[in-house]
């Protein structure tokens, strides 16, 4: 018997695969092998592991590393927790739910540059907006972006101002596919509002929150824009992250070392973001 | 619940909520705004104020004709890459997720892997500078169009399968025992279902794109080639100490996203209540 | 060159057609500084009044290590278009000239040869023009803050300090420092070096063979050494950690702060910015421990370069040898004035010049006066430098430690260069 074409022909794959593989594939590739190589862009000389030993001892590295895990996972859960609180709260039919739902959108709309821009004007340590109301109550604010011990944590804010965003919004999606008879249910049940989140909304709005996790965390492993807008790492080392890192040892002119950095990189993304999918997904399959 | 008796709790909490978002979301629009009216003497002081003298179009006509109507020039270019590349990030994402979602197999790990690997691996630059330049599309809006769906697939990819795992295939079978060709099914009957997806891609994307400045940076040199995004950074050391013009042009380049999302904000929730209704 | 704002949008809507001009169109890169873009202009619009047929596009590349990382990009992809502007010294031997940029030694008529030294490449050929005056590092100084309080120009570090005491105890900010633009925060060590070569000679030497480190040379040490000594005394102003270039300029210019470590070319920006406060600023050499030894660490101009990939090589040149000229040089004059000695035989400064200038030229006109900076002397800078200057400036880290910290940055850069014992 003659097998009947699937309805789900391959060839569908093929414009993004041509894309794909062209213009990040082929690239991405060829870097690793100049990652083995001491590399001025003019020549490459092959160095074997090197770079990687050399990425090894950068003398900031480890608080790079340091860093970028604490980023990571204080803007992914910040967006998630907060996200979900807030995707609750403008579905919950509260006054002016619409207009409130742009307006939490608004930081995503602005660009990181104006961001960075804006930021520094507000955090200033004596001009800036926040350190001027904090005065009126008393106290006398830090300088945000130029504290070694705040500023990560300053910038992180900032991501998360810009970010929530938009898990609020993959969040709304989540929410408005539950279905009304669960909690209909519930409520039948006698739950609480309370009960009713617990039991009902954060079990059902599972794969939005997934999504939402997944995005933000590697999102954050591989921060750089928003930190490089506002403090370029500094000051000195104390927000660097590991992409920051790798970004300086480029421009300083060590392709090959930076590639490497890259390459590194991506393996702890790997590392931190295959585990977490593959329980996300045997999870689902239990559903 | 209708929409017309909110109760005292609802209420309530609609104005906490309103009075903490207004503080926290809009202060650093309206300082933006403030800003961007003030005179330069004025701007230089980073106050949160009312402008004393408002110099809304002399702010205005000046970031606009700086360096030959720079701006102008960059509003198009941004344009036509940020709506090409969308087209084709929702026409390729969304016939990848249907097939990754649709048919598993053995290829299925590696389309998979490949998404992964897009959305874990900082770009190398230089390399695909040397593509680029090979297939002569270096330096011209149609490579930076490619270049931004080549980096933005993935998470396209993602969000659409996560969502077409929500349609059932009962219309697929239906649509496949009628004798409706592959392209077909997914055109007529997929794609019309995946509006509320698309709509949040389109207004995510196109954000993303038309933001986008390291890329353009490298993949798009040359004067006439200019972005938004790289205006605001020839700006920021033009207009070294005016800052009323430069929060000016940092209001000048939020207003198309702003407009995108005003345009498909009704979108997005019709899009949402459709889902719901799918359940 | 101005195009009218309709050619601008037909340029616009003509696009992917591309410039259809029947003459030669040179492309420029410079950095965005307001003087360079103004003297730029300048050259570019007397050059294409005297030949109607070239025309020029200037684009502003980012500054600082973005900068850096773009020029070699476009280099190593053959984009760099038809004229490039970058500093001379260490970071143009890093653009690899011998490979990236065009043989210029046939238009060196009137060059000074101080100059054409921190352009040649490797090979022994000059590869670039200068563009711009050569610049001092040292501090600027608010002449009322000065003769209200009394003071005058400290010869040694230590009269620095006793003056910067006298400043904060009458209720001044004593040095301003800027460190949200994080070159900024290298002045103390860089322009250190006159005092560092006149305590050990063979420094720049000994450093670029593997011999002498910062942190175990005291001389060397002691500009890691000055930051934290002013840090530590309270002498900063209170947004040292965010304020910008900018703002050291207007501090030192209306009189907020009594100092400002920087380069002389900061003078072009006061000269727009305040012009009213121009006299009010003065300028002396970073001070040693020696007063009878007192001199001026001298930066370099940028120069101007051709990438190996033009198309226009030998327009480019033409143009190159005008800005190399007498004449082009006092179209720079004329664009910004003249803050600093010009490194073409035969261009006079104009007898009116600014009060900071004129506190300036006596080093240059004496002997053994001036040192150029150790970026001119070496190939070696290591590149996280700013980075560790803003910790020792900001408390962060001890200045022996970050002296040490340094010494190990400049052993990467050294590797990649292939030098020999490292």
């Amino acid at each position: 018997m003659k097998q009947r074409p699937s309805p789900y022909p391959y060839w569908f794959v093929l414009p993004a695969a041509v894309v794909f593989v062209t213009l990040f594939l082929v690239p991405t590739v060829a870097s690793f092998w100049f990652s083995m190589t001491r590399w001025d862009l003019f020549t490459a000389e092959f160095i074997g592991w090197d770079n990687y030993r050399q990425f090894f001892k950068e003398p900031f590295l480890v608080q790079g590393l340091v860093n970028t895990l604490i980023y990571a996972f204080v803007t992914s859960a910040t967006k998630s927790v907060l996200g979900l609180l807030l995707a609750v709260l403008l579905t919950s039919g509260i006054l002016w739910q619409g207009f409130l739902r742009s307006v939490v959108f608004f930081p995503v709309l602005v660009s990181t540059i104006g961001v960075g821009i804006t930021f520094q004007a507000l955090m200033h340590p004596t001009k800036g907006v926040i350190n001027l109301a904090l005065s009126w109550v008393g106290i006398d604010g830090p300088s945000w972006l130029s504290d070694p011990g705040l500023a990560l944590y300053s910038v992180a804010f900032i991501d998360l101002w810009k970010g929530v965003g938009l898990a609020t919004l993959i969040y709304i999606a989540g929410l408005a596919a539950i279905s009304p008879d669960y909690y209909e249910a519930a409520r039948i049940d006698g739950a609480t509002r309370i009960q009713q989140f617990w039991r009902v909304t954060l079990p059902l709005v599972r794969p939005a929150t997934v999504t939402v996790i997944t995005l933000s965390l590697i999102g954050g492993l591989r921060s750089f824009d928003i930190i490089w807008a506002t403090t370029r790492g500094g000051p000195g080392f104390s927000s660097d992250v590991l992409a920051s890192v790798i970004y300086k040892q480029y421009q300083a002119g060590f392709y090959g070392l930076a590639t490497a950095g890259n390459v590194i990189l991506f393996l702890l993304i790997a590392i931190i973001i295959l585990p977490l999918t593959w329980w996300f997904s045997s999870r689902e399959v239990d559903l | 619940m209708t929409r017309n008796s909110l109760s005292v709790r609802q209420r309530n909490t609609g104005l906490i909520a309103t009075a903490a978002a207004a503080v926290i979301f809009i202060t650093p629009f309206l300082y933006i705004f403030f800003m961007a009216m003030k005179t330069k003497k004025e701007a230089a002081l980073f106050l949160f104020s009312w402008p004393r003298e408002w110099h809304f179009w002399s702010n205005l006509t000046e970031v606009i004709m700086a360096r030959n109507y720079m701006l102008l020039l960059a509003y198009m270019n941004s344009t036509l890459i940020t709506v090409g590349a969308v087209t084709l990030l929702i026409l390729f994402g969304a016939m990848v997720g249907y097939i990754l979602q649709r048919r598993p197999s053995g290829w299925n790990r590696l389309i998979y892997a490949g998404v992964l690997v897009g959305l874990m691996v900082p770009p190398a630059v230089v390399p695909t500078i040397w593509v680029l330049q090979g297939l002569h599309l270096f330096k011209t809006l149609q490579g930076m169009v490619l270049i931004q769906v080549a980096y933005g697939l993935a998470f396209s990819v993602l969000l659409y399968r996560s969502f077409i795992a929500t349609i059932p295939r009962d219309l697929d079978e239906a649509a496949i025992i009628d004798g409706a060709k592959p392209l077909q099914i997914f055109v007529k009957v997929i794609l019309p279902l995946l509006r509320p997806v698309t709509v949040t891609l389109i207004v995510v994307q196109s954000i993303a794109i038309f933001n986008d400045f390291t890329n353009p940076l490298y993949y798009l040199p040359g004067k006439e080639n200019v972005t938004v995004q790289l205006t605001l950074f020839n700006f920021q050391s033009q207009f070294q100490s005016q800052f009323n013009l430069l929060f000016m042009n940092i209001l000048l380049v939020t207003i198309p996203p702003l407009i995108v999302f005003v345009f498909f904000n009704r979108q997005i929730v019709a899009g949402m209540t459709a889902g719901a209704v799918k359940g | 060159m101005r195009h009218y704002p309709s050619a601008a949008l037909l340029a616009a809507f003509a696009l992917s057609a591309g410039f259809a001009h029947a003459e030669t169109v040179l492309s420029v890169t410079t950095d965005g500084n307001a003087e360079t873009v103004a003297a730029m202009e300048a050259l570019t619009a007397a050059y294409t009044a005297a030949h109607p047929d070239i025309t020029f596009e200037i684009e502003n590349r980012p500054g600082g290590a973005d900068g850096d990382n773009l020029v070699k990009t476009r280099l190593a992809t053959g984009e760099a278009g038809d004229i490039l502007q970058y500093n001379s010294g260490s970071l143009f031997q890093a653009l690899k000239p011998v490979d990236t940029l065009v043989d210029l030694s046939d238009i060196q008529g009137s060059v000074i040869d101080s100059f054409k030294s921190v352009v040649t490449a490797p090979d022994g050929t000059i590869r670039g023009v200068p563009f711009g005056p050569a610049m001092g590092g040292g501090i600027y100084y608010n002449k009322k803050i000065y003769a209200e309080l009394g003071l005058s120009v400290p010869k040694t570090w230590a009269e620095f300090m006793a003056n910067n005491e006298r400043i904060k105890a009458a209720g001044k900010v004593a040095v301003a420092q800027t460190y949200g633009d994080t070159w900024s925060s290298q002045l103390f060590v860089l322009a250190d070096f006159y005092n560092v070569q006149a305590a050990v000679p063979t420094f720049a030497a000994d450093y670029t063979a593997n011999k002498a480190k910062y942190a175990t040379t005291p001389a060397a040490m002691a500009g890691f050494q000055h930051l934290e000594d002013v840090y530590k005394a309270g002498y900063l102003n209170e947004d040292f950690g965010v304020a910008k270039f900018d703002d050291g300029v207007r501090m030192v210019a209306t009189g907020e702060a009594a100092h400002y470590p920087m380069l002389t070319f900061a003078l072009g920006n006061i000269k727009q910015n305040f012009p009213e406060n121009l006299e009010d600023v003065g300028f002396f050499a970073q001070p040693g421990d020696d007063p009878a030894r007192n001199g001026l660490t001298v930066w370099m101009p940028a120069g101007l370069y051709i990438p190996a990939a033009s198309t226009h090589v030998a327009e480019a040149k033409d143009f190159l040898a005008f800005v190399a000229s007498v004449e082009g040089c006092n179209i720079m004059i004329g664009a910004n004035g003249a803050t600093g000695p010009y490194l073409i035989k035969g261009c006079e400064l104009p007898k009116d010049v600014p009060g900071a200038v004129a506190d300036m030229m006596p080093y240059f006109q004496a002997d053994g006066m001036t040192a150029p900076a150790l970026e001119f002397l070496s190939p070696i800078k290591g590149p996280a430098l700013e980075q560790i200057t803003v910790e020792v400036g900001s408390g962060i880290r001890p200045a022996a430690e970050a002296a040490a910290l340094y010494d190990q940055d400049v052993e990467k850069q050294a590797k990649q260069l292939g030098l020999p014992n490292w």
